[in-house]
């Protein structure tokens, strides 16, 4: 009731205040911000820059449509597990069960699909199949994250148990075989399906067009309520540089096999996340549990139920993931969810800017921090280095991503507190 | 005109083998500034976390506008128009300043969809209103803002909604002397609109520059409660340090 009257009282105040910015000043305000330390996605998209004039310098294989189209479909995996990863480090927790989850999904969809022929049981239609895959892996995190918030036990102990039990479990249900082969269309399609040209430029006109309707919308949006917009230069420049983006990916791709399916359903999970994570209150909450998770109980915010549907986000994107490897390997077998799935899915999210502390990061890290990784990885096998060599220089670009990480916390730190 | 808006009758807490509160009886009126003081570890903090449902009281019945109520969460004292702010701050360092005010309460579209705008909106005319202090844009983080604009911020953010009965923790220990008077003058503004206010300070000159009414806290039990224009520092001071009383005002608003 006070702040209403008051409000309507000092309109006139904050309009002339709040006057629209130049495009000079808006340039002016991301230079101060990034000299501050707020770096958003600046290092990473240098240093996916510097992979790229390396690798192709030593091999002219690197920057070519068809190891373009490669490196979408080998980043899919690991970016779509990363995506959950970045959920959980953004609450300041980890999950390391995330490698055999995913492979627990894979099996038990791979089985589903199989039925059992000996028996005489059909295998399943893929929608079910997965469903059901995606939905015991649900419950997996559900389990988890009822444990960790109910008992009080720290996310890295109980995830580190569900990391051994589910690997465990992934052996057991494979059973003797070793090895169970997929062969439904529709699963094998996901990593292995390319879409015709024209259905790939349909694709990218829809996703420019909405670009440049949500980027303008907010803005009349914003000026209808008064409040500051950005600089129509600075939006036209966004929106072409979007569009020019979007082109070149396209072209790119369709001079080799096409886009590939897998590489939509990234995007789709991109914008998905991106909205749950910066537009809905579940987003915000989760930001502000990470942050200050006193200030968020205090708020009236369920620390716990927020904590524990994480959980479930994680273990479910590692289903999606596992069920995406098993696609592309066309089988799933007693190595799924080993070797460097988890640690290069954490790494993904933590070189792409999310940080291990929690309440800082953005969906997009996964998908920028996978396509570093992946891309390290595929150049360092056009060149034929060993798996010696390049599991340290995974791990210096790992190093390099918290360093500056922590440099540019500490320059937000010293310049913060005015 | 100066109604009992929440009333405590006996409140107790207990942690463990502490005796935080024993047996408080407390009567909080609109218009006017209610100071609450004592020694660290009195129970100050204990006892407004009690009305805010951050640690519900062990025993005892709280009324408000008559009612008998219940507050065993944050979202019991909210619904019924009681807000804090906090000695420890409670702000999310990492979000915003509009996301900090509305935490927990986002304006939305659709049940989905956080409405940024309207939300920036709000946030700018209070801090208009209220004009502490300046802030350069709503959309900073809140880690980058000084101590006494974090205060402001939470201020505003307990006065943004509607709220009754406004209760400050401390609110100018970490200030200057510039920022503590404006955040009195705040108080006052905010208790001439007919707001109830609770101030909990260490600062006993600054209680005698807004209060109207002092209650003090001594391990956990109350020993006095003063008119301020019919008492003194020493007074005051005294029933702080040893708790026994001289000359006790008790439970008479006019
Ligand atoms: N969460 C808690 N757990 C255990 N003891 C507590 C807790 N909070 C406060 N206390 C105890 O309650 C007493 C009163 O503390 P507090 O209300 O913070 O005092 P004040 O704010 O007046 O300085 C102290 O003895 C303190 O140690
Ligand atoms: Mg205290």
């Amino acid at each position: 009731m006070v702040t209403k009257e008051i409000a309507q009282e000092t309109e006139n105040v904050h309009i002339e205040k709040q006057g629209s910015q130049t495009s000079g000043e808006y340039i002016v305000s991301y230079i101060h911000r990034v000299k501050t330390g707020d770096l958003g996605s600046l290092p990473i998209i240098l240093g996916l820059i510097a992979i790229a004039i390396v690798f192709q310098s030593q091999n002219e294989n690197f920057l070519t449509a068809r190891n373009f189209v490669n490196l979408i479909v080998q980043m899919a995996g690991i970016t779509t597990i990363a995506y959950g990863v970045v959920f959980v480090l953004l609450l300041g927790e980890i999950d390391l069960s995330i490698g055999y989850v995913s492979a627990v999904a894979a099996v038990i969809m791979a089985l589903l699909l199989k039925g059992d022929p000996a028996s005489n049981v059909a295998g399943w239609h893929w929608f079910p199949a997965v469903g059901a895959a995606l939905l015991s892996v649900a419950i997996i995190g559900l389990l988890q994250g009822l444990i960790i918030t109910n008992f009080e036990i720290p996310s890295f102990v109980v995830t580190l148990s569900g990391l051994l039990a589910w690997n465990g479990v992934v052996l057991i249900l494979i059973g003797g075989s070793g090895t169970v082969i997929i062969q439904d269309v529709v699963i094998i399609g996901i990593a292995n399906y390319f879409l015709p040209s024209t259905v790939g430029w349909a694709i990218g006109s829809v996703a420019i067009l909405s670009y440049a309707i949500i980027k303008i919308q907010t803005n009349f949006s914003r000026k209808s309520q008064r409040l500051p917009i950005t600089p129509t230069p600075i939006l036209s420049v966004q929106i072409v540089g979007f569009a020019l983006m979007v082109s070149t990916a396209i072209y790119i791709c369709n001079q080799d096999r096409g886009i590939p399916l897998v590489g939509i359903i990234l995007l789709t999970f991109l914008v998905g996340f991106t909205f749950l994570a910066v537009r809905t209150p579940f987003g915000r909450y989760v930001y502000a549990v990470g942050g200050n998770k006193e200030a968020a109980r205090r708020a009236g915010i369920s620390v716990q139920r927020i904590r524990v549907i994480v959980f479930m986000i994680s273990s479910v994107m590692a289903g999606c993931g596992g069920i995406i490897l098993a696609s592309r390997l066309r089988s799933v077998d007693t190595g799924a969810g080993g070797g460097n799935l988890l640690l290069n899915s954490i790494a993904a999210a933590v070189i792409g800017g999310t940080s291990l502390f929690g309440g800082s990061g953005r969906v997009s890290s996964a998908l920028l921090g996978a396509l570093v990784i992946a891309s390290v990885e595929n150049g360092m096998n056009l060149l034929g280095l060993s798996s010696g060599i390049k599991f340290v220089i995974t791990g210096f670009v790992l190093l390099m991503a918290v360093l500056v990480d922590a440099i540019s916390r500490r320059s937000r730190n010293q310049s913060g507190l005015a | 005109m100066k109604k009992t808006i929440l009333k405590l009758e006996g409140v107790s807490k207990r942690f463990g083998v502490v005796q935080a509160l024993s047996h408080i009886n407390l009567e909080v009126r609109t218009g006017e500034v209610m100071a609450l003081v004592g020694d660290n570890g009195a129970g100050k903090s204990t006892l407004i976390k009690g009305i805010a449902g951050i640690h519900p009281f062990s025993k005892g019945k709280i009324y408000y506008k008559g009612q008998p109520v219940k507050i065993n969460r944050p979202r019991d004292s909210s619904a019924l128009g009681i807000e804090v702010v906090y000695q420890d701050l409670a702000l999310a360092d990492n979000l915003d300043v509009v996301a900090n005010m509305f935490l927990g309460r986002e304006m939305v579209q659709t049940p989905w969809r956080i409405d940024e705008a309207s939300m920036e909106k709000a946030c700018l005319a209070t801090l208009e209103a209220l004009s502490v202090m300046t802030i350069h844009s709503v959309r900073q983080p809140v880690a980058t803002l000084s101590g006494g604009q974090r205060q402001a911020i939470a201020v505003a953010k307990a006065v943004m909604w509607n709220s009754e009965v406004v209760i400050l923790d401390e609110p100018t220990a970490a200030l200057g002397v510039a920022q503590t008077h404006q955040v009195l003058e705040l108080i006052k503004r905010l208790a001439d609109k007919g707001l109830a206010i609770v101030l909990i300070s260490h600062n006993l000159q600054n209680i005698f520059e807004v209060a109207n009414r002092i209650v003090v806290l001594r391990l956990g039990q109350k020993v006095g409660e003063y008119i301020a224009a019919e008492t003194s520092q020493q007074e005051v001071i005294q029933a702080i340090t040893t708790g026994r009383i001289p000359r006790m005002t008790v439970q008479n608003g006019n």
